[in-house]
């Protein structure tokens, strides 16, 4: 049915003929991913997942992206539509609703919705990978029963925390007080920078059960939500990532049941640490999806811009643009996925965990800002207030030109989940210690 | 054919793979076709029919004994199949034709079909499928098929009920006049159509760009356990020769072009120009 076909590709310029030129990219239809699935080399089987996930962001969390964005409003109600999907146990044990597949299709998946919208997205890696994964990893079988299914269904929210106001990159230094009580402990201090910390019902934690040993006394905790003493802050006003909702926990004389302890007592920085190197993994996802929607916006972009009575791409300075953005794009990938099938073989090399996530992130602000070049002045324009208020009125989704957001959120990756310093200091430190003692 | 004895349904879904509606076609160079190395998906009208089927199974629970998929296609069709599977139909019929032959006819299609119905064991008391594909815009299939097994037909679907006890079922049709509702007894074959959507508000192509989602019912993704369960249920191959049938084209295809290019329209300054340029264009007002 070819008007189908037209409509499926056609645009709303002509509801909106003085804003949307003939030169901008058509909002409203599925854009055409120049993914290259062969170079990629996936399976026939993780190509199939990609598609379906594919499928899934491009339908249910694409048109909300712009949206989410300006109004920094958390959708929780894609998360029962990611949980019917399948998508927020991806690496977890079907005995409590998860997939049991690996790592890479983890991080498939993690870049399939950041190319739909980076927000979502990182909520989504927090939950599935943060919390849920962590609990599978860490957790009692009575633990996982208890707080796997709700997490899995997307019925809650699930959230990590342990950065402070005053322990960012030095984690280890973290003042959170668990104090032995009879039957449990009790938390004291405050955690920050919390991805889904206003939503999340079900929160691993990391606490100093033993203040004066370091490192060595941190122990993890799952905390509810409901649990007395445990409040949140109003969430952050961030600078991109918006709708992924940040805040401040606050605990004072917050009760912890014993049960509720995940791991070993004490070894919190060892459940902490191989859980990083796995969510530096999974995380990676994120500026590899951003990316390819910037590249994919922008390619489209120049070669239906014109100027000079030519399509711009078509300019040696713009070809230069495309040809690099596309190889960053394809190298960071590359990497991505060969540690994503190593650590799937059981390899996991904690110097190439902070190098996928290092490298990949910082591809992606280059890519994004190179992207908003390319789209000239309407790369400047956040949006406008008239869209928007049309979009309300009329139920259309509300679209914009969308690098600027793509930006934004990627600058997300040079800080979150550890910065871009720590992770080199990680990687330099790795060889210090391979060359210790040979000198 | 059909079983008098078992008051239970079985329904049979053909489907068809075919370029994403959302991809761009190309002409090749030869002007004998399009550019076929690009995403294929199922055809969204077929969509529907698979989960109309699903969705007659959730109404009438056990009563729907099974829901069986075919396709007539490249090895590559296969993937449609199991999209089908993964949306909860039980399993598939796969056959199969070289990737280097030619796309078979409605017509070959139809008989292939019935072949297939008229070997099913358990026989077929339903047939659901699009009206139409979205590739060759042919929308003959299930009106042949219908006439080959002499079987009722209700095409242009926008509502079904079936009552499994009587083996009848009603059927609303979106027509030019309204919506006619046509009564059938099964064995019965119906298509789908996608669901009229009025043309008043202001929204409106962004309604028709999402029909396809307000339509006959809203087809359901296939979802990641689902995916991976259908790799489980069996898709039997079978070739044109082991149903009797040949495929070969009776139509030759002489040209394939894209449509002309729009021309881009001008400005004009007051309503006289506008008359006279309509006038030049041979364009005048009807006489009453």
């Amino acid at each position: 049915m070819s008007a189908i076909r037209f409509l499926a590709r056609s645009s709303l310029r002509r509801t909106q003929p003085a804003l949307r030129p003939n030169n901008t990219v058509q909002i409203g239809r599925r854009h055409v991913s120049f993914y290259n699935s062969d170079v990629a080399g996936l399976t026939e089987e993780q190509a199939e997942f990609r598609n379906a996930v594919t499928e899934f962001a491009q339908k249910e969390v694409a048109p909300r992206a712009a949206e989410i964005d300006k109004t920094n409003n958390f959708p929780s109600d894609l998360w029962e539509k990611m949980g019917d999907m399948g998508l927020l146990g991806i690496t977890v044990s079907p005995e409590y609703g998860g997939l049991s597949l690996g790592y890479f299709n983890h991080t498939l998946a993690m870049e399939e919705l950041s190319r739909a919208s980076g927000s979502v997205a990182l909520s989504y890696g927090a939950h599935s990978n943060l919390c849920v994964n962590q609990i599978h990893r860490w957790g009692t079988d009575d633990q996982k029963k208890k707080y796997l299914p709700d997490l899995i269904s997307g019925k809650k929210v699930g959230s990590l925390a342990m950065s402070e106001p005053g322990s960012g990159s030095d984690v280890v230094s973290m003042k959170l007080r668990a104090d032995k009580v009879d039957g449990g402990y009790r938390l004291n201090g405050n955690k920050f920078w919390i991805t889904n910390g206003p939503t999340a019902s079900t929160l691993v934690v990391y606490a100093k059960t033993e203040p004066e040993k370091g490192s060595k006394g941190i122990t993890a905790f799952i905390i509810e939500k409901g649990f007395p003493g445990f409040s949140t802050h109003q969430k952050l006003d961030k600078f991109g990532m918006r709708g992924s909702d940040t805040c401040e926990l606050v605990f004072e004389d917050c009760f912890v049941p014993e049960e509720n302890v995940l791991g070993p007592l004490n070894k919190g920085a060892g459940v902490l640490m191989s859980g990083l190197d796995l969510e530096r993994l999974v995380l990676s996802g994120g500026p590899l999806g951003l990316m390819q929607a910037a590249f994919d916006y922008a390619v489209e972009y120049v070669h239906d811009r014109k100027q000079f009575g030519v399509p711009v791409g078509t300019f040696q300075l713009m070809q230069g643009k495309i040809a690099d953005m596309y190889t960053k794009m394809n190298a960071a990938r590359s990497y991505v996925y060969a540690v994503a099938r190593a650590c799937d073989d059981g390899k996991v090399s904690r110097r190439d965990c902070a190098g996928v996530i290092l490298y990949s992130s910082d591809r992606a602000v280059e890519v994004a800002l190179e992207a908003m070049q390319c789209l000239g002045g309407n790369g400047y324009i956040n949006g406008t207030i008239f869209l928007y208020i049309l979009a309300r009125s009329t139920k259309v989704p509300f679209s914009d030109y969308p690098v600027n957001r793509i930006l934004r959120d990627s600058r997300l990756y040079t800080v979150g989940a550890g910065t871009q310093e720590i992770r080199r200091m990680l990687i330099g430190r790795e060889f210090n210690e391979e060359f210790k003692g040979r000198s | 054919m059909r079983p008098t004895a078992s008051r239970l349904l079985n329904i049979l879904v053909p489907v068809k793979r075919t370029i994403d509606y959302a991809v761009k076609i190309r002409v090749n160079p030869d002007q004998k076709g399009v550019d076929l190395n690009v995403k294929h998906s199922m055809n969204p009208f077929d969509e529907i029919a698979v989960e109309e089927a699903v969705r007659l199974r959730e109404k009438l629970k056990d009563a729907v004994k099974s829901i069986k998929v075919v396709t007539v296609g490249p090895p590559k069709a296969a993937e449609t199949l199991r999209t089908a599977l993964a949306m909860g139909a039980d399993s598939g019929i796969h056959v199969e034709i070289p990737d280097s032959a030619p796309a078979p006819e409605p017509l070959g299609v139809a008989k292939a079909l019935r072949a297939v119905i008229e070997k099913e064991s358990g026989g077929v008391d339903l047939v659901i499928l699009g009206k139409q594909a979205i590739d060759d815009d042919q929308g003959q299939t299930g009106q042949m098929l219908a006439g080959l097994l002499d079987w009722p037909q209700a095409t242009f679907a926008s509502k079904v009920v079936v009552d499994a006890g009587k083996k009848e079922a009603n059927v609303t049709r979106e027509i030019d006049g309204g919506l006619q509702e046509v009564k059938a007894k099964l064995p019965l074959i119906i298509t789908t159509d996608l669901r009229c959507v009025s043309l008043r508000s202001l929204s409106v192509q962004w309604l028709i760009l999402n029909s396809l989602h307000h339509s006959l019912n809203e087809p359901r993704y296939a979802s990641l356990p689902n995916i991976m369960k259908a790799k489980k249920k069996p898709i039997q191959k079978l070739t044109p020769a082991d149903l009797g049938i040949d495929l070969t084209p009776r139509i030759e295809t002489i040209k394939v072009s894209e449509p002309a290019k729009r021309v881009g329209g001008g400005k004009v300054e007051s309503v006289d120009e506008l008359i006279a340029k309509l006038k030049e264009a041979g364009i005048t007002a009807v006489k009453a």
